[in-house]
């Protein structure tokens, strides 16, 4: 079941971070994170709670600013420029762990809205593309329903399919199994997994093990606003090397 | 029932309440010995009222003497209402011209009938309803208009500004060349009337007799007062609003203070500001309109209080609403109109129309800068000594009218919150 890692050597880079740092107030939530993401790349991101996992990846899309360090995604430094921001939103897509749809528009108008109004794509298109993404996620017959009518797997199916809606070249993921029944992890992670199957470069921060072995290129442990640990997925779960990705790794799977 | 095996049971429906009439009062008024009791003595107590009331208001009232004195002794005197109506409703407009209060009213009453219809809520149909409807009613209370170039020139501006913002990268080149070129003249048209080169040249519609505001009053008054200000100072409220929740000191800090300083005095002291103090400050020779005057007090002052309503709204959004915006591009305006006040503006709807219902009713302190509006107009009917001694009827008269205006929008209210909620229920 393990995806043999890939050669991504060759593959460049398309997204950079050199001695990230962000605090909150005073305390060091990133400190000195460097990490080059391959185009293609999967790289599943785990902690403990408060390691500074989710700041990370929402520092790529700006949702955080970081304090210090250089920050590049496809060729564009993310700074207080308001067209770099914008620019990187646009090839970045997002899917949260509340899934945040907008709960007053349709499944469909929440599809179309980025692309109608960010991209100024016409309509009809936007919604073509809208629901050939909901056939995607297996969803096409919710598309006129608004999210509250949705179960939570639904939902989080729905934001998948809004994210990327506008033809992002990266996705990040922020616990998007978190908030769902058991019973509904599943169906999304297999959105997830299908994904990774076509090559999109996804960054997941994810507590689900299985899906990490099954796509994940490279896992990445942080603790403590640092990057611990990271390795191929069979490496790292068979040999932690160090002391606290052992004790991290003890915990969460000692049921599993 | 219950020994269907586990798989196979049938899902049933709830116990039906086959109680009736009979069983409904048992349950909901009789139910105890001090219920019962209770339930008798306020039947009792309202049918007492009532028939004191009917008594009065219906089969001992007059409602055809000619003067005062002929009511005496009897029930209410509704014959007063009957000989002051038009004084009541249009107060010393023109006698013979009343008929243009009456249809101005009924302009008005159309404009926001049809605009409580949802279907109605498309930017350009709103546009088009309230500046159609509004040049008649202004044109059949003012009788003459003489629209100034200026106005014109502001209206090209703004349509070719908003045409330009707004239809970037959607329109075609020519549409867009369009909207450049009424810009341009709507700019270039106001600075050379600035600096004088171009003559104030002002269009001319004048179908009926002049009356100034000073003339107005009654019902037209009131609905004035409290639609325009309330139209003018929902959209200012929401600017306020977001300016207190800004990122930019100054801004925040100007949208603050002017809350806190409006919120801080009643109505009243900006009414007498705006009535004696604003003349003092404005160069000899210009004035503005008294009527004009109350109604800014009344936007400046409305929109303070719908301001803090809709920060409140805002603020009970979760902020992942303002990251799934952000995280997709959106850019602040977009994100705004189309995420967060939608949203905003539903959760406060409630308290939004109770305040628009308070200004409805709080325009009658225009009273204080000598402006008639219907409560007004209503005490003027008292004041004539051959039809003096029957306060009570015309307040009553005023109060059911209050209550009609008040009760709709009350209603409405209901209907709105369930009408936006369709659907998004979780």
């Amino acid at each position: 079941m393990a995806a043999t890692a890939r050669d991504l050597s060759n593959a460049p880079s398309v997204i950079t971070l050199r001695g990230v740092n962000k605090w909150f107030g005073q305390f060091h939530v990133l400190s000195d994170i460097n990490l080059d993401v391959k185009e293609g790349e999967k790289i599943v991101v785990c902690g403990p709670s408060g390691s500074g996992k989710s700041t990370l990846i929402r520092c790529i899309n700006r949702l955080e600013e970081h304090q210090a360090g250089d920050l590049v995604v496809h060729g564009v430094p993310l700074t207080n420029d308001v067209k770099n921001i914008e620019m990187i939103r646009r090839e970045v897509g997002m899917v949260f762990q509340s899934f945040n749809l907008f709960p007053h528009l349709t499944i469909l108008d929440n599809l179309t809205l980025a692309p109608i109004w960010v991209k100024k794509m016409p309509k009809k298109d936007a919604e073509e593309i809208a629901m050939n993404l909901l056939k995607r996620v297996r969803i096409p017959e919710q598309a006129l329903k608004y999210p509250g009518q949705l179960s939570g797997g639904q939902q989080q199916r729905v934001a998948i399919a809004r994210a990327l809606c506008m033809r992002p070249k990266i996705m990040l993921f922020d616990e998007p199994t978190s908030a769902l029944d058991p019973e509904m992890v599943k169906e999304v992670l297999d959105v997830m997994v299908e994904l990774a199957r076509e090559g999109m470069t996804m960054l997941v921060v994810t507590h689900e093990m299985g899906f990490a072995r099954a796509v994940a290129d490279r896992v990445i442990f942080m603790d403590r606003g640092e990057i611990v640990e990271q390795n191929e997925p069979e490496e790292f779960f068979a040999n932690p090397r160090n002391e606290r990705t052992k004790l991290f790794l003890g915990q969460i799977l000692r049921h599993g | 029932m219950t020994d269907m095996p586990v798989g196979e049971r049938k899902q049933l429906a709830p116990p039906v309440d086959d109680s009736g009439p009979f069983g409904w009062a048992r349950k909901h008024l009789f139910s105890s010995w001090g219920n019962a009791i209770t339930t008798v003595v306020l039947i009792v107590a309202m049918a007492w009222i009532l028939s004191w009331f009917l008594e009065w208001a219906v089969f001992t009232a007059n409602f055809t003497a000619s003067t005062g004195s002929e009511c005496r002794g009897g029930g209410a005197c509704w014959a007063l209402i009957r000989e002051k109506w038009r004084l009541i409703f249009f107060g010393t407009f023109p006698f013979d011209q009343q008929w243009r209060p009456f249809f101005a009213v009924v302009i008005m009453l159309a404009m926001l009938v049809t605009t409580s219809d949802r279907r109605m809520w498309k930017p350009w149909r709103l546009l088009a309803i309230w500046s159609i409807g509004s040049f008649f009613t202004f044109l059949l209370m003012f009788g003459q208009l003489h629209i100034p170039l200026s106005l014109f020139l502001a209206i090209a501006l703004a349509i070719g500004g908003v045409g330009m913002g707004f239809r970037k990268g959607i329109a075609q080149a020519g549409e867009m060349n369009l909207y450049r070129a009424l810009a341009a003249v709507g700019l270039a048209g106001l600075v050379l009337l600035v600096v004088g080169v171009l003559p104030n040249w002002k269009l001319p519609i004048a179908p009926f007799s002049y009356v100034e505001t000073g003339l107005w009053g009654g019902i037209p008054v009131t609905l004035i007062l409290a639609t325009y200000g309330l139209l003018f100072a929902f959209p200012y409220g929401i600017l306020l609003a977001l300016g207190r929740r800004s990122n930019l000191p100054l801004i925040k800090g100007l949208c603050v203070g002017f809350i806190e300083l409006i919120r801080g005095v009643p109505l009243i002291s900006l009414l007498i500001m705006a009535s004696v103090m604003l003349p003092l400050f404005l160069p000899t020779g210009v004035t503005f309109d008294k009527f004009l005057r109350a109604q800014v007090a009344v936007i400046l002052f409305a929109g303070a209080y719908i301001a803090e309503i809709i920060r409140g709204g805002l603020q009970s959004l979760p902020k992942g609403q303002f990251e799934a915006a952000d995280a997709m591009g959106l850019n602040y305006v977009q994100k705004t109109a189309l995420i967060i006040l939608p949203q905003a503006l539903r959760v406060v709807i409630p308290p939004l129309i109770n305040t628009f219902i308070g200004f409805f009713k709080d325009t009658s302190l225009v009273l204080i800068i000598g402006i008639f509006d219907f409560l007004n107009t209503a005490n003027q009917a008292l004041v004539d000594p051959a039809w003096a001694g029957y306060p009570g009827e015309v307040y009553l008269f005023a109060a059911f009218v209050y209550f009609c205006f008040c009760y709709s929008m009350s209603r409405y209210s209901k209907y709105l919150e369930v009408e936006l909620n369709k659907g998004t229920r979780r």
